[in-house]
C-alpha cells in the first residue's frame, strides 16, 4: 500500500528543521532516525517506562506515544539539548555526583522530567521527587541515588524556575 | 590495612560524561549505509505443528528485502549455544513446531522497521494445535505429551546429590521442620531490550556483529558456530548495554536472526526486540520453582541436617542447563553450619518461553528456600529469629570454611554484620514500635534474612552435574599501555553492561601507580581482538578486572622501571611510581616523567636499555583466583563459588489486612563484600539489588493461562518498581578482605536480589503472625495477602 508523507516543521534544541513524514511516524523515532538524535532512547514504546521521554513545548512527552505529525511546529527540547557544547549541564553534574544513573538507558528521560519537575517547583520535597520520577522506570539505582541528584540539583539551583517559559 | 589512595574512594565515575549526555552507543545506535531493519512474526500457538507458511504477500510488499522462515534457519544457522548435554535443540526461527506462544516463527528484513512489521503481518502461518503443557507436574508425567519429540520425555533431567551425613543429621534431630515453597518466574527486564545489527561480507566471509551480547569472547566461538562463520571471521563488538542483570549473556536468538537477514540481503540487517518481544521471548527469564524443604533442628537449635528437593519449571529450551543448580549449591547451607545436606533438582520442559538468567541465578530461590525454614525452625522452637542465627552461623575464626558440597567461603564476620544491622534498624525499639502498633490493631512486621552472596564463579557448576568434564577456565583479560604523551590507556576484553567498570579499572591503574583515575583513558575491544574473557555475570568483574589491571600494570612498570633506570642511572629495583612518574627511592628529584618514559619507549630507541623492543604495553589474563576441581564422586564439588559475601536485610512493613497491601516503612541492609572498591558505585548496586528483590516479592511475575498464553506481555501486566514503591534503602557496610583476590575485593551485584524477596517474606510473615499466616509463595500482592488473611480471619484455627 503506498503511504503519503505529511510535511512538517519541528524546532528541536533550537534548531529548525523541515521534514517529510509518514502519519504514522513515532516522534521517537523522527528523533532518533530522521534527526540522528540518538540520546532519547525506546524502553517499552508503549508509554509506561518513560525512557522517550523529550520536552514538547516545555511539557514532558512520551515520544513514544506521540506521533511526529503531532509535534509539526513544537519546539523540542532532547538531552542533546542540555549539554550543546558537551559540557555537563548542572543539572547532568547532580546526577553525576550522586550517582543517579547506572546504565544509563533511561538517564535522559529521568533528566528531562527533574528538569520540568525543578522548574516547576525550586525545592521539591522527598515525597514531590519520588512522585515525580515515578513517572519513568530505572531498573538499576532502585532510585536512591536519582532522588538524592534531583536534591542536590535544588540545593544548587540547576535549573532556572523561567528556563523553559 | 594499608593506607590506599584511590580504593576505597568514591571516585566519579569515567563512564558517566558520555551517559548523561545522550552520547553513549547502544546497540539501537548503530546506523550503517543501507542497513535494513527486521521485525519478527512470533508464534500465537504455545505449542503446534507448523503445516504451512506462506510468504508470498509479504514477500510483494515494497521495500522489503527478505523474508525467511525455519526452513531458512536450517540452512543459513546451525542451533544456538546451550550449556547442557542433553540434545535440546533450538533454532533462532522455530523449526517444524513451535513449543511456546511467542516463540519466532518468521523474520523480515526491511527499509524501515514499519514496513518489516507490515510485512511480517501479511504472513500466512497455518498450525495445527498440540497439547499445551504448562504445568510442569503434569509434563513429568510419563506420557505426557512431549515438548520435543526427541527427548525421552520432559523431565530433561533429574539428579539428587548428597553431601555429609545427612541421613545421621535427620536421625539425630529433635525436629524436621517442613516447608512447601513456590518462587515464581520473574523477568530481568532491562530497559534496554536486546538486538543486534549484523553484516555480513560474502566475498571475505566475515560477519560484523554490534550487540549487546556480553560474553563477547567467551562464547564468540559458540555463537560462530551457530552463524555458521568461522570464529576468525567473526567480530563482535562490544556496545554500550542498558542493563542486563545476566539477561544479555548470549542473545544467540537476536543475533541469528540479524545475521541470516544480513546474509539473504546482502545488507547489514538491524534487530532490536520491542518490549514484547523481550517479555516474551527473550533469555532473561528466571527459575521457577517448587520447593519441598526440610531442616533438621536439635532442641537447642542447633541445625543438624538440610534436604532440598526442587522441581524447576524450565520452558521450553535448555538454554543454561541446571546452571543455576549448581549456583545455588555453592552456598545451599547459607552462612550456617549444617553438616550435610541433600540436593534433588527435576528439570522439566514445558510450553513456555524458556529460562535464563536473571540476578542472582538460582541462589536467590535457594536464599528464600532457607530463610524461610530457619524462621519456621524459630517459630516452632519459640526461639527468637535473630538468636537461632546466631546460634548457627560458621564463626569468624572458621575461615576459609569447607561447606559441606565442597565449596569455600573465603571469609567473613556473619555475627558483625548482623549486630551492625540490629543497631542500625534499632531492633529493640522496633519491637516496642510493633507492640504498639499491633496494640493498635496495625499489622507491622519486622523482616530479618541473613543470607550468602557468593561471586566470582567457576565454570564447574555447570558440569559437575555429570561424570564427564568440562570447561574449567573463566579468564578476564586487559591490555595496558602507556603512550608517547604519557597517556595510559586500559583495554577491556568484556562489555560495559551497565555499571562501573571503567571505574573500577582506573581505580585500580591509580592504585598501583599513584596516578590519578580520571586522567586513565579505558577502552574496549572486539572479539577477534580479544584477550580471553569471559565477561560479566556471577558478580565476577569487579574481582578480575581488578586482578587483570594488577597483573598489567605489574608487568608493565617492571619494563618502565628498566627504562627509567637506564635513564636515571640506577637501579630497577630503586624505581618507584607516582602521580607524575618514575623516580629513584629516596631521591625524588631523580625523576622521569611518564611522558618522558613514553615518548622514550616509542620512539627514542637508542635511549632505551639495549635489546629492548620499542614501545610500553602489557597485557594481562587473569584466572580464576581460586577454583579446584570436584572429585571423581562428586562427593566434593571442589571450590567454584569462593568469593563469598554476606548480608542482613532488616525490612519494617504494614500490611493493610483490607487491601492486602504492603507498604515498606523502613529497610535496612548492611553487606560485607570484602574489600570496598568504590562505595558509591557498590551503594548503586545494593539499593538497585533491592529494588529488583522488593518487585520480586510483591509485584513481578511472568504468568502464563492454562493454554500457554502469556498474560504479562507489557509493562501494564508486569509491573515494576517505581520510586513511590521502594524505599529509601539504608545502607551499611563491613568489609572482611578476601583472602584469595588482589586487594581483598569480593563480587557484590548481586546480593540486593539475592537476600531482600527472602526479608520481606519474614517481614510480612511476621506482619500477619497475630492472624498465624505463614508466607511460603511470592509474589504478595495484594491479591494473595488478602485471600490468606481472609482465610486466616474465617478459620481460626489456623491461628497458632
Amino acid at each position: 500500500m503506498k503511504r503519503s508523507a505529511s510535511v512538517i516543521g519541528l524546532t528541536v534544541n533550537g534548531v529548525r528543521h523541515e521534514l517529510a513524514v509518514e502519519p504514522r511516524r513515532l516522534l521517537v523515532d523522527c528523533l532518533r532516525d530522521d534527526l540522528g538524535l540518538t540520546g532519547t532512547h525506546i524502553g517499552c514504546e508503549h508509554g509506561v517506562c518513560g525512557t522517550c521521554t523529550v520536552l514538547v513545548d516545555g511539557e514532558t512527552v512520551r515520544s513514544c506515544l506521540m506521533l511526529a505529525v503531532q509535534a509539526d511546529g513544537a519546539s523540542i527540547t532532547t538531552v542533546e539539548g542540555l549539554a550543546p557544547d558537551g559540557a555537563l549541564h548542572p543539572l547532568q553534574q547532580a546526577f553525576r555526583e550522586a550517582q543517579g544513573l547506572q546504565c544509563g538507558f533511561c538517564t535522559p528521560g529521568m533528566l528531562l522530567l527533574a528538569w520540568e519537575l525543578l522548574r516547576d517547583n525550586a525545592s521539591p520535597s522527598e515525597a514531590e521527587i519520588r512522585a515525580a520520577i515515578s513517572a519513568n522506570l530505572c531498573r538499576c539505582t532502585g532510585y536512591q541515588g536519582i532522588v538524592e541528584a534531583v536534591q542536590l540539583a535544588a540545593e544548587r539551583h540547576a535549573v532556572p524556575a523561567a528556563a523553559a517559559r | 590495612m594499608a593506607t590506599r589512595t584511590w580504593i576505597g574512594k568514591d571516585v566519579p565515575r569515567l563512564e558517566d560524561p558520555r551517559l548523561l549526555t545522550g552520547r553513549a552507543n547502544y546497540t539501537d545506535d548503530v546506523r550503517l549505509p543501507g542497513m535494513a531493519h527486521a521485525a519478527v512474526l512470533r508464534s500465537p500457538q504455545a505449542h503446534a505443528r507448523i503445516v504451512r507458511i506462506d510468504t508470498s504477500r509479504a514477500r510483494a510488499l515494497p521495500g522489503v528485502f527478505a523474508v525467511i522462515t525455519g526452513e531458512d534457519a536450517k540452512e543459513l544457522s546451525n542451533p544456538l549455544p546451550a550449556f547442557c548435554a542433553e540434545p535440546v535443540v533450538e533454532y533462532a526461527l522455530a523449526v517444524d513446531k513451535v513449543r511456546y506462544a511467542g516463540e519466532a516463527v518468521a523474520a523480515v528484513a526491511a527499509v524501515d522497521r514499519y514496513t518489516a512489521e507490515d510485512a511480517a503481518a501479511l504472513i500466512d502461518v497455518e498450525y495445527e494445535a498440540l497439547p499445551v503443557l504448562t504445568d510442569p507436574m503434569e509434563a513429568m508425567k510419563p506420557g505426557a505429551p512431549k515438548v520435543h519429540d526427541n527427548l525421552p520425555g520432559n523431565l530433561v533431567f533429574e539428579k539428587t546429590m548428597s553431601f555429609g551425613d545427612v541421613a545421621g543429621g535427620f536421625a539425630a534431630a529433635h525436629r524436621v521442620i517442613r516447608r512447601r515453597l513456590r518462587w515464581h518466574r520473574a523477568s530481568a527486564q532491562p530497559l534496554e531490550t536486546a538486538g543486534a545489527v549484523c553484516r555480513f561480507n560474502p566475498a571475505s566471509g566475515r560477519m560484523d556483529v554490534w550487540s549487546n551480547t556480553n560474553m563477547i569472547n567467551y562464547v564468540g566461538w559458540l555463537v560462530a558456530g551457530t552463524l555458521k562463520v568461522a570464529p576468525s571471521k567473526l567480530s563482535i563488538n562490544p556496545m554500550d548495554v542498558g542493563g542486563s542483570f545476566g539477561s544479555k549473556h548470549v542473545l544467540g536468538k537476536v543475533i541469528a536472526i540479524a545475521a541470516m537477514l544480513a546474509r539473504r540481503t546482502g545488507r547489514a540487517v538491524k534487530f532490536m526486540e520491542d518490549r514484547v518481544d523481550n517479555l516474551t521471548a527473550c533469555e532473561n527469564l528466571a527459575c521457577d520453582r517448587y520447593y519441598d524443604v526440610e531442616l533438621a533442628v536439635a532442641a537447642d537449635g542447633t541445625f543438624t541436617g538440610l534436604r532440598i528437593k526442587v522441581v524447576d519449571d524450565y520452558g521450553a529450551y535448555f538454554q543454561f542447563g541446571h546452571g543455576t543448580h549448581g549456583n545455588a549449591l555453592a552456598q545451599a547451607t547459607g552462612p550456617y553450619r549444617i553438616p550435610g545436606f541433600e540436593y534433588t533438582v527435576q528439570c522439566v520442559l514445558t510450553n513456555k518461553c524458556q529460562q535464563g538468567v536473571f540476578r542472582g541465578a538460582g541462589s536467590d530461590a535457594n536464599n528464600f528456600a532457607l530463610e524461610r525454614l530457619v524462621d519456621a525452625a524459630a517459630q516452632e522452637l519459640g526461639l527468637d529469629r535473630v538468636e537461632i542465627r546466631r546460634r548457627n552461623f560458621i564463626q569468624p575464626d572458621a575461615f576459609p570454611f569447607k561447606m559441606p558440597a565442597g565449596n569455600i567461603y573465603d571469609s567473613g564476620d556473619y555475627p558483625k554484620v548482623l549486630d551492625q544491622a540490629l543497631t542500625m534498624a534499632g531492633w529493640n525499639e522496633l519491637r516496642k514500635m510493633q507492640a504498639e502498633a499491633r496494640a493498635q490493631g496495625r499489622l507491622v512486621g519486622i523482616g530479618l534474612a541473613t543470607a550468602q552472596q557468593r561471586s566470582v564463579y567457576g565454570p564447574t557448576e555447570f558440569w559437575f552435574w555429570y561424570d564427564t568434564p568440562g570447561l574449567t577456565s573463566v579468564p578476564e583479560s586487559v591490555g595496558l599501555s602507556l603512550g608517547p604523551t604519557g597517556e595510559f590507556i586500559v583495554t577491556m576484553f568484556s562489555p560495559f553492561w551497565g555499571n562501573s567498570p571503567e571505574t573500577v579499572v582506573a581505580q585500580v591503574l591509580g592504585e598501583e601507580l599513584g596516578i590519578d583515575p580520571a586522567t586513565v583513558t579505558v577502552t574496549y575491544e572486539d572479539s577477534l581482538h580479544g584477550l580471553p574473557s569471559a565477561g560479566p555475570g556471577g558478580s565476577r568483574m569487579t574481582v578480575m578486572l581488578t586482578g587483570a589491571v594488577v597483573g598489567a600494570a605489574r608487568k608493565l612498570k617492571e619494563k618502565m622501571a628498566r627504562i627509567a633506570a637506564h635513564l636515571l642511572e640506577a637501579a630497577p629495583e630503586d624505581i618507584v611510581f607516582g602521580a607524575g612518574g618514575a623516580s629513584v627511592r629516596g631521591v625524588p628529584n631523580k625523576a622521569v616523567g611518564y611522558a618522558d618514559l613514553g615518548l622514550k619507549a616509542y620512539w627514542f630507541k637508542l635511549d632505551l636499555p639495549a635489546g629492548m623492543e620499542s614501545g610500553l604495553e602489557a597485557r594481562h589474563t587473569y584466572d580464576h583466583p581460586y577454583l579446584t576441581p570436584p572429585s571423581a564422586d562428586r562427593k566434593d564439588l571442589g571450590a567454584f563459588y569462593p568469593m563469598m559475601g554476606h548480608g542482613a536485610h532488616i525490612p519494617v512493613v504494614e500490611v493493610n489486612p483490607e487491601t492486602g497491601q504492603v507498604r515498606i516503612l523502613r529497610y535496612v541492609a548492611v553487606h560485607d563484600v570484602g574489600t570496598i572498591v568504590n562505595p558509591r558505585s557498590l551503594r548503586g548496586q545494593i539499593a538497585g539489588g533491592i529494588a529488583q528483590g522488593i518487585g520480586m516479592a510483591l509485584y513481578e511475575q511472568v504468568l502464563y493461562d492454562a493454554g500457554g498464553q502469556p498474560l504479562t506481555a507489557s509493562f501494564m501486566d508486569y509491573l515494576l518498581p517505581t520510586a513511590q514503591e521502594v524505599p529509601r534503602i539504608e545502607i551499611g557496610h563491613v568489609e572482611t578482605p578476601s583472602p584469595f583476590t588482589e586487594y581483598g575485593v569480593k563480587g557484590g551485584g548481586e546480593g540486593g536480589r539475592m537476600i531482600a524477596p527472602a526479608a520481606l517474606a519474614s517481614a510480612v510473615e511476621d506482619a500477619l503472625a497475630p492472624l498465624g499466616v505463614t508466607i511460603d509463595e511470592l509474589p504478595m500482592t495484594p491479591e494473595r495477602l488478602a485471600t490468606l488473611v481472609e482465610a486466616a480471619v474465617s478459620h481460626p484455627a489456623h491461628i497458632l
